[in-house]
């Protein structure tokens, strides 16, 4: 019964959103957006885990461990004053404590740990992209010439190369892609019949 | 004479150099358009221009949906080209809806939107509506296609939107001419699979350089009708509406970095290829 309960479960609700999604019908909206409701509130109640979870973790390295203990401290103190600032719903305003500390520290953080990704690509670009087989020169020619596009040339080079890549796009790219997109969906269509006849349960964790 | 020792040859060397050295080179080539200011002449793509007509096209009052999909990591890619066709829609007399379905990106959303009305005259709840936020996207986007309401009682800034006097007469995606997402991750696919297969919304996407050649596919099976590309797109876009903007200007950056890494590949495998004949040779030899 353990098991088989949350099996039904998973059964009856996997089929009435099956079925709601091909019927446009008030009453399948209706449980659409019932269900919906659902989604929600279980969402809402793994927040609190997810923050205690954090809190907790950083707590212990902080016991533990001089050199993160800093760090922690940073943790704490950012959690607090974006918890304090955000709180009013006015808040979300524009000039508002909270749009400043988003604005100012926030963003530039995030666009700048992502710009670090061009060093890394950089470096990867020079120690690993080597002709070593026919398929990885055939990868390093397609790279170059797509890549080459944002270089200005001298015409014509510039519009061949235009020509190029809209090909190298258009064709040998959209007809792997397509495979790629059939391929996964067939998976996820698999994957879902199976999770929803119960031949696929790991989703419980173990027995 | 003896032979010089295998570690000491120029293509070892080159192969086997310190990538703090990349790191310096590329840092390099990032600043030089700031010390050396200069400018990237940009064609215009189809993709691109498809959405710009399909915006020109527009008649005052007619709603268009803006979803903002991004988080501030992609922010130099996408906010430009956001920031174009934003302005644009205003310039048409447009009325537009806006989401954004990205977790960091209504805070980044609501700056931008809120700089570019002031900047074009536009007024909150008359000229367009920012929804804001709600998790979940694929389920957002199916349920917007009943009553944008339905996740979004309330717009971003807590007001009913019931009472917006714009949103009086948009319920759903019926009631708009398209969707554009501009997108950094996967929710440009949710846009497809669920509002325009299940509800036949026309959808153009703008996304990020490294996802453009994922959605190409769509374009020819008309999916989508038009694609901004990354920076590129932005600036190609920036040329249409005659307004040089953060595309156009990050454009020298985006070349001369990817000139040194053009550079880098053809140097490396010159090295590498080199070091594979030499060591052919010596075998031979032996």
């Amino acid at each position: 019964m353990k098991k088989q309960i949350p099996l039904l479960l998973v059964l009856v609700s996997g089929l009435i959103m099956v079925i709601q999604y091909f019927v446009p019908h008030p009453v399948s909206e209706f449980v659409f957006t019932y269900a919906n409701d659902f989604v929600i509130v279980i969402g809402i109640l793994a927040l609190p885990i997810g923050i205690f979870s954090l809190l907790r973790n950083t707590w212990a390295k902080a016991k533990h461990d001089r050199k993160e203990r800093i760090y922690s401290i940073a943790t704490f103190f950012g959690f607090a004053l974006m918890v304090v600032a955000g709180l009013k719903r006015e808040s979300l305003e524009s000039g508002t404590l909270y749009m400043q500390l988003f604005q100012n520290i926030l963003v530039p953080a995030q666009a700048t740990l992502f710009s670090m990704l061009a060093f890394y690509i950089a470096s990867a670009a020079y120690r690993a992209f080597r002709v070593r087989t026919m398929l990885a020169a055939i990868l390093l020619v397609t790279a170059f010439v797509v890549m080459l596009r944002l270089i200005p040339l001298p015409e014509p080079l510039s519009t061949w190369n235009a020509d190029l890549v809209r090909w190298i796009l258009a064709v040998p790219n959209m007809a792997a892609k397509r495979a790629i997109i059939i391929g996964v969906a067939l998976g996820a269509i698999s994957y879902s019949m199976k999770i929803l006849l119960g031949i696929e349960s790991s989703y419980m964790g173990r027995d | 004479m003896e032979a010089r020792p295998e570690a000491t040859r120029w293509y070892d060397r080159l192969l086997s150099v310190d990538r703090r050295w990349i790191y310096l080179i590329l840092a390099i080539a990032v600043l030089l358009p700031t010390v050396i200011p200069f400018s990237v002449p940009t064609g215009i793509s189809n993709e691109v221009r498809s959405v710009y007509n399909f915006i020109e096209g527009l008649e005052p009052g007619d709603n268009l949906f803006l979803a903002i999909d991004y988080d501030p990591s992609t922010l130099a890619e996408l906010h430009p080209m956001t920031e174009a066709i934003l302005r644009q829609a205003f310039q048409r007399g447009a009325r537009v809806v806006i989401t954004s379905l990205s977790q960091f990106g209504p805070a980044m959303a609501e700056e931008l939107i809120a700089r570019v009305a002031q900047e074009e005259g536009k007024q909150r709840n008359i000229d367009y509506t920012f929804l804001g936020y709600k998790p979940y996207p694929g389920i957002t986007i199916l349920a917007m296609g009943s009553d944008f309401r339905v996740p979004f009682p309330t717009d971003y800034y807590g007001t009913p939107v019931d009472s917006i006097p714009m949103m009086q007469d948009i319920h759903n995606y019926r009631n708009v001419k398209a969707v554009i997402s501009f997108a950094g991750g996967n929710v440009a696919d949710m846009w497809i699979q669920y509002g325009n297969a299940k509800y036949g919304v026309p959808v153009a996407l703008g996304v990020t350089g490294v996802m453009a050649s994922d959605y190409y596919p769509y374009l020819q099976s008309r999916q989508i009708f038009g694609l901004i590309p990354g920076m590129k797109g932005a600036a190609e876009y920036e040329m249409l509406v005659e307004r040089r903007g953060q595309g156009s200007r990050g454009m020298p950056y985006q070349m001369s970095t990817h000139l040194v890494i053009l550079v880098f590949m053809v140097i490396t495998n010159i090295a590498y290829v080199a070091q594979r004949r030499a060591r052919r040779r010596a075998a031979g030899a032996r």
